[in-house]
């Protein structure tokens, strides 16, 4: 098959542009199918979020001071930032569409770039966030460093190393009057807990932001090569319907763990 | 279903401006969730917070997503996976209030037993 975008096969007995699979008779065919298949994806992400979403309305419900107490521990300002941040790449990523529908090679390198860009500096703040819980031990009840241990015996199960460094621990956070040592095992058992559902909704979302890092470059490295065209912009198109999908789960997990009253 | 092939192209190309308002939108209603959440709403901070959430979400999905101009069957995808999570959510939460105090019940029997034979 030649390589020129307009170059014409006849291998199968009839003809199409070259970035046409030969089984559709259309792009239009074509592009409708894509879209069939990435929402078809989507929806099943939306589903697979919803356990966990489930499982934490489940708990604020029966233990709304948990949450009230635990998310003083969260820093609320490098939410916010990640939040701009990821909106933001939700911007480019729209503008990296149209880009590509118009052609617009230049352009659409430059959002891909900026789009990834974004994508680093939310993990970036993400890493800062998580590895202070880590030097706090503001973790879930069965990590090593975690000051959210409940045990029957006493406090001794907490590394002596981790209770002597922890704000936490030791000190009263935002409105908290109290801090974490104040906690009876029973409170602590469950602060651990709201740390477990911390953990595991925004680390599934960081999952997904890594995940779309490595499609961004991949989307790039076509971009560069010269692969996209206005009639050939299916993959920006639905490689951006992934990158707003993770800035939608971002937009319900951003309020609902950041900014509890 | 409208097919705007202003450009020749296969699908709807959103224009700069309508990309740009967007983002305005959602930058003003992030910082007017963060205000919202430092202010004390008598209990309905989570709804507003949600409301809020989720009038977001529509701007994305319609807008960036291409969602109002894509095919009628997408949207209906949609409202399906909505609905799911919305059953989903709802009945577990139904589900969890109805055996509280059953559980509390338990939990005090528990503790009841612990300091009669401890």
């Amino acid at each position: 098959m030649s390589s020129s975008a307009t170059a014409i096969a006849t291998d199968a007995g009839h003809s199409h542009p070259e970035h046409v699979a030969h089984h559709f008779d259309t792009a239009k065919q074509q592009f409708d199918t894509g879209k069939l298949g990435i929402w078809s994806f989507l929806f099943q992400e939306v589903l697979f979020f919803s356990g966990l979403f489930v499982a934490y309305a489940v708990y604020r419900q029966n233990h709304p001071e948990v949450f009230q107490f635990a998310s003083q521990f969260l820093n609320t300002n490098l939410g916010a930032i990640n939040t701009v941040v990821l909106l933001f790449s939700s911007f480019t990523a729209a503008w990296a569409v149209r880009a590509a529908q118009l052609g617009q090679k230049k352009t659409l390198i430059t959002l891909l770039s900026v789009t990834i860009l974004c994508a680093f500096g939310f993990m970036g703040i993400k890493y800062i966030e998580y590895s202070h819980k880590f030097h706090e031990g503001l973790l879930w009840g069965g990590a090593e460093h975690s000051i959210m241990k409940a045990d029957n015996s006493s406090t001794t199960m907490i590394l002596e190393s981790v209770k002597n460094h922890s704000e936490a621990w030791n000190h009263p956070a935002g409105t908290n009057t109290f801090a974490v040592k104040d906690l009876s095992i029973e409170q602590r058992r469950k602060t651990g807990i709201f740390f477990g559902v911390y953990f595991c909704l925004t680390g599934l979302h960081g999952i997904h932001v890594i995940a779309g890092i490595f499609l961004m470059f991949w989307l790039l490295a076509r971009a560069v090569r010269g692969d996209f065209g206005p009639q050939n912009f299916n993959a920006i198109d639905f490689g951006a319907l992934y990158w707003h999908l993770v800035d939608l789960i971002w937009i319900f997990l951003f309020p609902l763990l950041y900014l509890i009253s | 279903m409208s097919d705007s092939h202003e450009h020749g192209g296969v699908g709807h190309t959103l224009p700069i401006q309508q990309i740009g308002g967007v983002l305005l939108i959602l930058l003003f209603l992030t910082g007017l969730t963060v205000l919202t959440g430092r202010m004390d709403l008598h209990g309905y901070d989570l709804t507003v917070a949600m409301i809020i959430a989720t009038v977001k979400a529509s701007l994305v999905c319609a807008v960036f997503m291409h969602m109002l101009w894509d095919r009628p069957f997408l949207r209906l995808g949609l409202v399906i996976a909505v609905i799911m999570v919305g059953a989903f959510l709802a009945y577990t939460l139904i589900d969890t209030a109805e055996y509280q105090d059953q559980m509390r019940a338990w939990q005090l029997h528990e503790e009841y037993q612990k300091s009669t034979t401890g």
